[in-house]
């Protein structure tokens, strides 16, 4: 039994224009103590597939599929099933910690309440005593306020939250963007850490495959709502093979590269509207090796890659 | 020396933010100024932009110090990019007023014969001037962009908005503080490769103020690497990212994501307050090779030439 499958899961938004497609189609499956990458660019869809975890999407949109979690569909529970399993089972780490965090509540109040939600512990205050050493902050950070914390800090909060009902998986959507280097470094090793120490499964999304590749156990890169290339995190890190996934590869160069130096490598055009889909592979217009049979061709999922030039 | 600066000092009360630097941009030479969050980056920027006025030392744009009293030349010639271009344009500008705003300030079309480049560059009116910055940028044709708004572009496009928003004066420096860090990663590239263009093209000289290394690897002539207030290491990007000699220098190198990893040096903790600036070197605190001899002697201001400079006792 895994501990998180997505299963031909769909999202669609409800607009004037009709149904927007966000995301189309993903399966994918998470064990415990693996940590899986989302990779893609804004507007991909892997957000919003994180947020059908936990069913935080707006009431537009309509999801279809099914998301086991330890396999119960959540989106077949009630409310009442629904509150109890946020939090105590599965954690969001939302990115934009300044943002996430309310200003005017100290620290340690805000990790206290959802202990205090879900009667998850006796004595709170040494649970959040606790959770902030797990996070590597002085216990004596919990009267602190937001403002008074570095980024670093606040995005440790962020995660001492998450913690906090020693839930079984955690997504953690962009955790470290407008993170520094060092500071990100610290950040993942605590994650990666966390999840190997506590058994629990973590799905971390990024637009960094530089991040992920070095973080996780697998990783799926996402485009246009489908997931277009997944596999064991290095070797699509090191050795991609959807012309796609080459392209993120490329944008964040190896130190060291004597073909990057003074040759960044772009991806012309922008991502589709998710309204406008364009036809055959998603990814036809922006590709360097498409053909004519790419825009009508219908392309699937095969051996990890959805292409027909590759292995063609 | 297009842009140079010596014995710069910036503090704000107690606060050091910028704390000695002497460096010099060439023209045509693309520098990354490379630093954690707090480490002055931004504050060096902003004082060369001569936004910040310094509490001590010079800033000289070719070879004559700054008169703080008369800036507005300067300030032509001296253009900034900001990060986060959604945050940086007026929504309810279209991208012609964006890119038009800083001709009508400099009142450059009326004053195109004398004010205006000699070299060949666009004398004409204002239209043609903005047309002009933002087919440089990469929107064409432009015309049909004068009438649109920042939400109903990409990101990669309002960044190029920006970017002809300095362009339109036709100035000699650009400074681009974080330019790509909040773009998706296929339009980093291109960016980036925008920069290079206007380089070559224009033979604009560009300070790129990042925390990001591949950044500098991809379009930087030379690395200087800022820790509280301070230059600590100064070279050509390929010494200074490939064999790097500051241990701070080493230590942001190993934290890139890499697959062929080496050790990582993970340093402890934040970069200390630039109120109370350590004795000695100021990275002693954080340094996993630190000695006795660290917390005591005082290092030099790194020289600015050509050369790998690198501000450590274990160094040379």
């Amino acid at each position: 039994m895994s501990l998180l499958e997505f299963r031909d899961v769909t999202v669609d938004y409800a607009s004037n224009e009709g149904p927007i497609p966000a995301v189309r189609g993903v399966t994918l499956t998470l064990e415990r103590g693996e940590v899986l990458g989302i990779a893609g660019e804004s507007g991909c869809g892997k957000s919003t597939l994180a947020a059908t975890v936990l069913r935080l999407l707006p009431a537009n949109a309509k999801i279809g599929g099914e998301v086991m979690l330890d396999d119960v569909d959540v989106l077949t529970m009630n409310w009442g099933k629904l509150r109890t399993v946020r939090w105590a089972e599965a954690a969001i780490v939302f990115q934009g910690a300044l943002h996430a965090l309310n200003p005017v509540q100290s620290i340690g109040d805000q990790i206290a309440e959802p202990i205090r939600l879900h009667k998850t512990a006796k004595d709170v205050n040494a649970r959040v005593a606790e959770l902030l050493q797990q996070v590597g902050l002085p216990a004596s950070r919990a009267k602190s306020y937001p403002h008074q914390l570095s980024g670093g800090q606040r995005q440790r909060v962020m995660i001492a939250m998450a913690l906090a009902c020693s839930p079984d998986l955690i997504v953690a959507d962009e955790p470290t963007t407008a993170l520094d280097v060092m500071v990100q470094a610290q950040v993942l090793d605590l994650l990666t850490g966390l999840v190997r120490d506590l058994d629990m499964g973590m799905v971390l999304i990024s637009h960094d495959l530089g991040v992920l590749g070095t973080t996780c156990d697998r990783i799926a890169v996402m485009y246009a709502g489908q997931v277009v290339e997944t596999g064991a995190a290095l070797e699509i890190f090191d050795q991609p093979k959807h012309p796609y996934t080459k392209a993120l590869a490329g944008a964040f160069p190896r130190v060291g590269d004597p073909t990057a130096r003074y040759a960044p490598a772009g991806l012309p055009g922008d991502p589709p509207y998710p309204g406008d889909i364009p036809s055959g592979c998603a990814f036809h217009p922006r590709c360097a090796i498409a053909i004519e049979a790419c825009a009508t061709t219908t392309v699937e999922l095969v051996g990890g890659v959805r292409c027909i030039r590759v292995g063609a | 020396m297009i842009l140079s600066t010596r014995d710069l000092k910036v503090a704000f009360g107690p606060v050091r933010a910028v704390d000695g630097v002497d460096l010099d941009l060439g023209a045509g030479e693309i520098l990354a100024l490379v630093g954690e969050s707090g480490c002055g980056k931004t504050t060096l920027a902003r004082t060369l932009l001569g936004l910040v006025k310094p509490t001590a030392g010079t800033v000289s744009f070719e070879g004559k110090p700054l008169d703080y009293r008369k800036l507005k030349q300067y300030r032509r010639q001296v253009q900034l990019v900001l990060q986060d271009p959604l945050g940086a344009l007026n929504p309810r500008h279209t991208v012609y007023d964006a890119v038009a705003e800083g001709i009508r300030i400099h009142k450059v079309d009326r004053q195109a014969g004398r004010l205006g480049r000699t070299d060949g560059g666009p004398q004409g009116d204002e239209q043609e001037l903005v047309a002009d910055a933002l087919s440089r940028a990469g929107l064409r044709p432009p015309e049909r962009f004068f009438l649109r708004y920042p939400h109903e572009l990409s990101g990669g496009q309002r960044q190029r908005v920006v970017i002809a928003g300095a362009l339109v004066l036709q100035p000699r420096v650009l400074i681009a503080d974080e330019p790509v860090s909040s773009l998706d990663a296929s339009v980093r590239g291109e960016i980036l490769g925008l920069l290079l263009k206007l380089r070559e093209e224009l033979g604009l000289t560009v300070l790129v103020v990042t925390h990001d290394l591949g950044l500098a690897w991809n379009i930087a002539d030379r690395v200087a690497v800022m820790y509280l207030g301070r230059i600590v290491e100064l070279g050509p990007t390929a010494d200074v990212l490939q064999s790097p000699q500051h241990p701070y220098t080493q230590a942001l190198l190993s934290v890139v994501p890499d697959v062929e990893r080496t050790e990582q040096i993970v340093l402890k903790g934040e970069p200390p307050d630039p109120a109370r600036i350590p004795s000695g070197c100021r990275f002693h605190p954080r340094c996993p090779v630190v000695m006795e001899a660290c917390l005591t002697t005082t290092l030099p201001v790194l020289t600015p030439d050509a050369g790998h400079h690198t501000a450590c006792l274990r160094v040379g």
